[in-house]
């Protein structure tokens, strides 16, 4: 289906709007809502206003580490896309124009995901970066995901530079259990690499991954090394490593390693932070080489392919919601909906309610994956076992309630204590969880409660800027009254978005 | 199906949702606190290993650091100057050569690029460019020159403060520092660089491993005890780090060092568990040796305006005392430090030039913004 761009850009307002940067409150849309404010009503963008649109997204792209050049030449593209464009009756034209640059972004940063080719045996695999950019780290996630894929890998260690980092190699492969070859601590790592190739056929290793040492891409005698490298084991594949967080020189960086080694994808580290990672842009765009894998946190297991679209998303500041919504509108029914949002605006929210929506969350897949896309929750969740079979207690839990007490919990509070006894034998749970059950849902139910009365304040008053920190604010709070292990001050639950468009709506 | 109402529906719903049932499964799934939370490391055993001074002590010449005035532990200027004149600016052009052809909105403009390529930030850009613009305008300053001189000036005066030097204790007791920082940013490096500085001093100098998570941390930070001849203090992967921590501490006082510099583990400032981890490493030193001199947050230069979160993170975690700048040996400008400083007030007092023991200087305000804009 067609991007859903309503959505996006009352999505990326509100998310943008809890992040936390110098930027905070200053969300992509709500910025372009004011540069494209005299349009309403006009049948197409004029060339005027296509300008203030395009410096709007000028910075919001220079604030996500995008380089200053490729924005350039990001931006005159968008100018050809966007001039002329006929504003479509249904969508006002910051939503048409957060559509449009999401669309052009996803195209730029490739478009569909991809792997590389590691047939051969043995097949062989190259591990390049600045110092620090998560190489060593990379060798092993690589080394246990192509081990699960039935391949016999051998880790080997060419950094000889760094202390210790063929120390961290061994205790990598060992962790993930496979093969290492770290003949020597220190040296020449050609020689290591050189020799590793017949090694690798001695031991029955079908895949080579060779680690090197972290390098300045300016310092020419080691950019040279790792050339000699590449030269001496000719690789399958040349990843080049690179850390989500950098700035501006991602552009310079690239080239250098591209011109002076020489690569055939890229691996983009760190993005269990909060880095919008403008720097894949860059990257992408002066080496026209893929990104082929995402780096997610320190466990060996957190690796995973690069998705354009969600990169898109996060540059733009929208966690991966539009995957989300998309995901949505493919699951709920039009009645789900309308009932739902019933149930959330009505202040009269049941565990009755509660249960119907939790079964439609359901539907939508595993509840940590479609938990873990709203923004700032797939950290927050990162290490929470979020198992779908203590859904089913939860809903267990419900099912045992009479119709009457899930209409009114209250029966259950005040002087329940049998009830809650008899709800937790008929459920097979614990009294302590029908307890916990019910504190949460009080809890959450509070919260919305003035959430909502300050998103109608915040309706009320244009500007916004105050209802909305009172809104981020609430968010916040609600984050924490659910115990979720979040992030101080950014992220969360996404400011629910829709509250705040609801009075409007009334009319 | 109108769109706004799905969105509503969504985000509403995985609200409550989430709040009620991971809320739920947080107190309720058996999970144990916080540290269970990164890889699989195996709970290490608890016996401490003092390793005895290294015999490969320093083999640099003794620098030369005036011993009447201990809070200025390096002077190695000249060589901060030296290998940051050696990298161009991105664009190529000086700002001199911008205003060349007269005091013209392009050569704002250009100036904005400048600053921004330099990972200066577009809100503190924007800030600098006006400010600049402003005082060009009531001085009537129309040259290049001019302009040079006041946008240097706006700069270094975003870059002030009265005391770069590193804090010691000012009891009979042994200094804390604490390095600290997202990971791979160069915190093991900067304290071996750091214990080669003071040992080749004279004090006596212990380090802490309490990066017990990364694989050979411990090991790491062991070549660089070796190399300096300072007394390493260490525990198996896994150990709780701030009991490494705090036997660090008690082999200072037992051993009656004259600093102990604790490691940590590299972590991404939006992990709740791992950052309360961090000040829990802290407190633990501090219950016995009062608060720790220095907090010392290190950036990589490479950063882009994802350093300035942070630095808000680590300073609402830890009560960070100032930066270490490393891998200024590369060609970033580390632009980022201008907005951290403006926004948050932590100076600078450190920087990085390299991998070797002696690439640590103190930081040069003057040499720092002249490299923002002189090309080679
Ligand atoms: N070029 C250059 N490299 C540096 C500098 N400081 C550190 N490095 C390198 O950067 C890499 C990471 O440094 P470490 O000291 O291990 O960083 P760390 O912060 O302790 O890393 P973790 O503990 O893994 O989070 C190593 O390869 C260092 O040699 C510097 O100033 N310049
Ligand atoms: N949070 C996070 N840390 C990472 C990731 N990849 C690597 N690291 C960490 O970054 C640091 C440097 O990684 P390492 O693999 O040693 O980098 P190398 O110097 O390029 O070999 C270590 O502390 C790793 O644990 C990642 O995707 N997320
Ligand atoms: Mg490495
Ligand atoms: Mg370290």
């Amino acid at each position: 289906m067609a991007l859903p761009s309503v959505t996006v850009s009352v999505v990326s307002h509100h998310l943008l709007a809890i992040q936390r940067s110098p930027s905070v409150f200053d969300a992509l849309a709500q910025r372009l809502d004011d540069a494209l404010s005299r349009v309403r009503g006009r049948g197409r963008l004029d060339d005027e206003t296509v300008d203030a649109t395009l410096s709007e997204i000028r910075l919001a792209l220079l604030e996500a580490d995008v380089n200053f050049k490729v924005v350039r030449g990001f931006v005159s593209r968008l100018r050809e896309v966007l001039v002329g464009e006929e504003v479509s009756k249904a969508l006002n034209p910051s939503q048409q124009v957060v559509k449009a640059v999401h669309a052009e972004l996803v195209r730029a940063l490739g478009g569909e995901s991809v792997t590389p080719d590691l047939s051969g045996n043995p097949a062989v695999i190259m591990l390049a970066g600045l110092q620090g950019s998560g190489k060593t780290t990379a060798a092993g996630k690589l080394a246990k995901q192509l081990k699960k894929k039935g391949r016999t890998p051998m880790l080997v260690a060419c950094d000889l530079q760094r202390p210790a980092a063929v120390q961290q190699l061994r205790i990598n492969a060992e962790k993930v259990g496979v093969h290492v070859y770290a003949p020597v601590e220190s040296g020449d790592p050609v020689a290591v690499a050189r020799d590793s190739l017949a090694k690798a056929r001695d031991t029955g290793c079908d895949v080579v991954i060779v680690d090197t040492a972290g390098r300045l891409h300016i310092d020419t005698e080691l950019m040279g090394q790792a050339r000699d490298i590449r030269a001496a084991v000719d690789p399958t594949a040349t990843l080049f490593v690179i850390d989500a967080m950098i700035g501006q020189e991602a552009v310079n960086v690239s080239k250098a390693f591209l011109d002076d080694v020489g690569f055939d994808g890229v691996i983009l580290t760190k993005l269990d932070g909060d880095a919008r990672g403008g720097a894949a842009l860059s990257v992408r765009e002066v080496t026209d080489r893929p990104i082929v894998y995402a780096s997610v946190g320190e466990k060996m297991e957190d690796f995973e392919a690069f998705h354009p679209d969600r990169m898109a998303d996060r540059i733009l500041g929208m966690g991966d919601m539009m995957t989300l919504i998309e995901k949505a509108e493919d699951t709920f029914t039009e009645q789900e909906t309308k009932d739902a949002e019933q149930a959330l605006l009505s202040g009269d929210f049941t565990l009755e309610d509660f249960l119907k929506q939790m079964q439609m969350v359901k539907r939508m897949g595993p509840l940590k994956g479609v938990l873990g896309m709203l923004p700032g929750m797939g950290q927050a969740l990162k290490d929470v076992d979020v198992d779908d079979k203590q859904l089913a207690h939860v809903e267990a839990i419900i099912y045992s309630m009479t119709l009457e007490e899930r209409r009114d919990p209250r029966l259950l509070t005040k002087g329940g204590a049998r009830r809650r006894r008899r709800i937790a034998a008929g459920s097979g749970r614990s009294v302590q969880e029908v307890n916990r059950l019910l504190k949460q849902f009080d809890q959450a139910k509070s919260v919305m409660k003035s959430v909502s009365k300050m998103a109608g304040m915040d309706s009320m008053n244009p500007q916004g800027r105050k209802g909305k920190r009172a809104q981020a604010k609430a968010a916040q709070q609600l984050m924490r009254s659910g115990q979720v292990p979040g992030q101080g001050g950014q992220g969360g639950l996404g400011g629910f978005p829709g509250l705040q468009q609801a009075p409007k709506r009334k009319k | 199906m109108e769109l706004t109402e799905t969105l509503l529906l969504i985000g509403s719903v995985l609200a409550v949702v989430a709040v009620v049932v991971v809320g739920l499964f947080r107190r309720g799934g058996g999970q144990p606190p916080a540290d269970h939370d990164r890889d699989v490391a195996p709970r290490g055993g608890t016996d401490t290993l003092t390793r005895e001074p290294g015999t490969d002590t320093a083999t640099a010449p003794p620098e030369t650091a005036a011993p009447e005035a201990p809070p200025e532990p390096l002077t190695l200027r000249d060589r901060f100057r030296e290998r940051l004149v050696r990298t161009r600016n991105v664009l190529g052009v000086s700002v001199a050569e911008l205003f060349g052809g007269g005091v013209s909105d392009d050569a704002w403009e250009g100036l904005e690029e400048l600053l921004i390529s330099a990972d200066v930030g577009v809100a503190a850009t924007m800030q600098i460019v006006e400010d600049v613009r402003r005082r060009a305008r009531d001085e009537g300053v129309t040259e290049a020159d001019g302009v040079v001189a006041l946008l240097k000036d706006e700069l270094r005066s975003a870059l002030e403060v009265p005391d770069r030097s590193l804090a010691r204790a000012t009891d009979d007791e042994p200094t804390v520092w604490m390095l600290t920082g997202v990971n791979g940013t160069g915190k093991t490096t900067t304290i071996g660089k750091l214990a080669a500085i003071e040992e080749r001093e004279g004090r006596s100098v212990v380090l802490a491993a309490a990066d017990t998570f990364r694989a050979a941390a411990a090991d790491q930070l062991g070549l660089w005890a070796d190399r300096t001849g300072a007394r390493l203090v260490r525990k198996d992967e896994g150990a709780d780090p701030a009991s490494v921590a705090f036997d660090g501490w008690m082999a200072a006082i037992a051993t009656d060092a004259d600093l102990l510099v604790v490691d940590t583990a590299g972590r991404l400032h939006n992990r709740r568990e791992l950052m309360d981890e961090l000040g829990k490493v802290k407190r633990v030193v501090e219950k016995k040796s009062g608060p720790m001199d220095e907090v010392l947050l290190v950036l990589d230069a490479t950063t882009g305006q994802n350093g300035l979160a942070q630095a808000g993170a680590f300073v609402d975690a830890v009560d960070v005392t100032g930066i270490v700048l490393t891998k200024l040996d590369g060609s970033s400008k580390g632009g980022i430090v201008v907005a951290v400083q403006r926004e948050l007030g932590l100076p600078v007092k450190l920087v990085g030039l390299g991998e070797g023991i002696d690439d640590l200087a103190p930081f040069d305000p003057d040499a720092f913004v002249d490299s923002l804009f002189e090309p080679a």
